[in-house]
């Protein structure tokens, strides 16, 4: 048994107050505490316990999750519902590798997130330590920018770069990887210290040439087509976009990311484009004369076949990342900056173009190929999202997993609000749904959260039912269970002749069970007549809500424009010779 | 030597800090570019480094290349030098027994190229040749 002095707790309180002699761990909480942070997701381990024990007398609270993969999700949630930095702690070795796959996944989003592991002291690093692991080196590839941190003294400066370098221009993950011995050790430097950034700089706006040149392009243009991404949020750039919008009366697109950049609700908006976009917004990609990306980086799952993606349009592109210009699709005219930035600036010289007959042309597609789902079928994800939206009046934040379940979403919650989406794009990570909403719900504990997960990604990271149960999150669960990992399934049904191999999800639990045994409130939903009255119940009830949907077994999301292929390729119904 | 066209020579400077090197190694490994010559030196200021890395690649992925380094928060400029406002020297230093049939082959290249003996004694002969990656690899003496 450990026996602590008595003096034990004086004398740590006489170095913190009297003498002002901080451990690196207590100048590291007060660099964060400078950051306005107020939560940080982790679990301890033994080369951070300094700074655990720092945390005692913090104002930051700290939340224990379950996993370091949960506590990066609920740190990337938190972060896209509030447009705050999130933060993560995880210790050496395991610890610091559980944290990869979150980091990645904000990386692919651009989400601003620092992350802080812990390392083996100095002196062993290299040496093959006990929990020692170079996730400085491992992380590389999918950070913004790390840090490792070899002076006790550079502790206050860091702090400050990783904060400002993860949450400005182009944000993303900062790593931190802190040694136990730099933790420990006494501090003995300044706060008051400036950043070293020699090569971290804003590009300047764009020369007034460059705006004329934009804008004649879209007096010229008959069909143009604006395509919001996930930059017009991050910027906060949406009023300026919708702007823009009606000055020139042209249509707006918006990707999976950018969902709320423009109200999808808008008589202008055609909807999420790509492989499991709306049939009008395609249709009216491969018919524009004109596209304009705004924070939008032409993924593949929007462009498919770059050769043949919006042949004969002008390509415009407006990005903050100037590697983002030519990467994919080479622009006839680019505008590198903050959205907001430039849109300002741009509406200055934007003059009506004449659109009417393109805006008659975009509303035939509208009501040629509606986005509709069969009501007959059974109880179906469509079905549910739709009542749910009805339920919340579209004003829910809406948080989903990754697979079928996610287009369908993207697909039937129209989002008017550039703050109430949040799903994982670019990385596409299988577990990151729940607990980014529990993120989400610490960071906006008065909205109603949604999130719409699949029984192979829920079962993921649903250890933090947990964390949801202790601080009593109203986040609402609803776990779709097809008892197949659907999406791989449906590509195995049209592209390998329904050969199904591995996505049979047999040895399901009963989630309302399982939701009962973390002291969690289950409800079963079987049958479409019974959705509104179990949606009803669960948003009224007070905590999280899990709840169960027994969806029919082979359902197929379309439209979908295979992968690869171009927008001309796109299946509105399952093909008919199945 | 491979095709000329597709080799570039890249100018980095970057701030002197752990792990830098690595960061814009892996931008070049990751797209497929294949490091030829890499060298890493000190600038005028101790807190930075210039870096010359000559890569082999198509033009479209350098573009790629240049931009993804420079993006990196640790360096401050990256930039491509074409064939006509950059002078390329090769350095071969070449250490030889020191014999009286290498003799005889020194004293021949010395006649055809700016060579220097930089050291020498009884066992070996050192000799320096800086030219032209063509003019060294012509000289035949490595």
């Amino acid at each position: 048994m450990l026996i602590l002095s008595p003096f034990y707790k004086k004398e740590r309180k006489n170095m913190s107050t009297e003498h002002k002699s901080l451990t690196g761990a207590q100048a590291l909480l007060k660099g964060l505490e400078q950051q306005g942070v107020e939560y940080i997701f982790g679990i301890p381990g033994g080369v951070v316990i300094p700074i655990f024990d720092a945390l005692v007398n913090s104002k930051i609270k700290f939340i224990l999750t379950r996993h370091e993969q949960g506590a990066t999700h609920m740190a990337d949630g938190y972060a896209r519902a509030t447009g705050k930095t999130g933060v993560v702690i995880a210790t050496s070795g395991p610890g610091a590798t559980n944290t990869l796959t979150g980091i990645m996944t904000a990386h692919m989003d651009s989400i601003p997130l620092v992350i802080l592991t812990g390392q083996a002291k100095r002196a062993v690093i290299g040496k093959d330590a006990f929990q020692e692991a170079d996730i400085f080196g491992m992380s590389m590839p999918v950070v913004k920018h790390s840090y490792l941190v070899r002076e006790i003294n550079d502790i206050p400066r860091i702090i400050k770069e990783a904060f400002y370098i993860a949450s400005t221009g182009r944000p993303g993950p900062v790593l931190v990887d802190l040694p136990s011995d730099v933790s420990s050790g006494v501090f003995t430097g300044t706060f008051d210290v400036p950043m070293d950034l020699k090569g971290y700089h804003k590009t300047s706006l764009p020369s007034k040439k460059d705006f004329i040149n934009f804008a004649k392009a879209f007096k010229n243009s008959r069909k143009p087509l604006l395509l919001a991404g996930h930059g017009v949020i991050i910027s906060k750039a949406d009023k300026e976009l919708k702007e823009l919008a009606l000055k020139l009366g042209a249509p707006v697109v918006n990707t999976l990311l950018g969902k709320g950049a423009f109200p999808e609700t808008h008589v202008l908006s055609l909807g999420m484009l790509g492989m499991h976009g709306t049939a009008y917004a395609n249709k009216a990609l491969v018919s524009c004369d004109l596209v304009c990306s705004i924070g939008s980086r032409w993924d593949d799952r929007i462009n498919g076949n770059n050769d043949e993606f919006c042949i004969g349009a002008k390509k415009l592109h407006i990005d903050i990342d100037p590697a983002e210009i030519g990467k994919i699709v080479k622009p006839d005219l680019s505008l590198i900056g903050d959205a907001r930035e430039i849109l300002q600036e741009l509406l200055k010289y934007i003059e009506p173009a004449e659109t009417k007959e393109w805006l008659k042309e975009v509303a035939s597609y509208k009501k040629d190929f509606p986005l509709i789902y069969d009501i007959k079928k059974g109880l179906t994800v469509p079905l549910l999202v739709d009542e749910v939206f009805k339920l919340t009046k579209g004003k829910a934040i809406v948080v989903t997993d990754v697979g079928q379940h996610q287009m369908w979403t993207s697909q039937f919650y129209k989002c008017a609000a550039p703050d109430q989406w949040l799903s994982s794009g670019g990385a596409g990570t299988m577990g990151y749904g729940f607990p980014a909403a529990i993120g989400a719900q610490f960071g906006r504990p008065h909205s109603l959260v949604f999130c719409f997960s699949g029984d192979g990604g829920f079962q993921m990271t649903m250890s933090d039912l947990a964390t949801a149960a202790i601080h009593k999150l109203p986040v609402k669960v609803i776990v779709n269970e097809n008892k197949y990992l659907g999406m791989v399934r449906q590509w195995q049904e049209l592209f390998f002749d329904n050969r199904k191999s591995g996505v049979d999800l047999r040895g399901n639990p009963d989630f309302v069970k399982i939701a009962n045994a973390y002291g969690i409130k289950g409800i079963s939903i079987k049958k479409p007549s019974e959705v509104k009255a179990k949606l009803q119940e669960a948003i009224k009830h007070k905590g999280p809500v899990v709840i169960h949907a027994h969806i029919i077994k082979e359902d197929n999301v379309f439209p979908m424009i295979p992968a690869g292929k171009s927008a001309h390729h796109m299946m509105l119904n399952p093909p008919k010779n199945k | 030597m491979a095709n000329k066209k597709n080799i570039h020579t890249i100018s980095l400077l970057v701030a002197n800090k752990p792990g830098v090197l690595v960061r814009v190694a892996s931008v070049f490994a990751r797209r497929g570019y294949n490091i030829d010559a890499l060298v890493v030196s000190p600038s005028f200021d101790p807190n930075y480094s210039t870096m010359t890395i000559t890569a082999e690649g198509d033009p479209e992925t350098l573009d790629q290349i240049i931009k993804q380094t420079a993006k990196l928060i640790d360096v401050i400029h990256s930039c491509e030098h074409t064939g006509q406002d950059a002078i390329h020297r090769e350095l071969a230093l070449v250490k030889m027994k020191n014999i009286p049939v290498h003799r005889s082959v020194i004293m021949k290249i010395l006649e055809a190229y700016q060579v220097k003996i930089i050291e020498e004694n009884q066992d070996i002969i050192i000799i320096a040749l800086a030219d032209t990656t063509a003019r060294v690899d012509s000289s035949k003496i490595c």
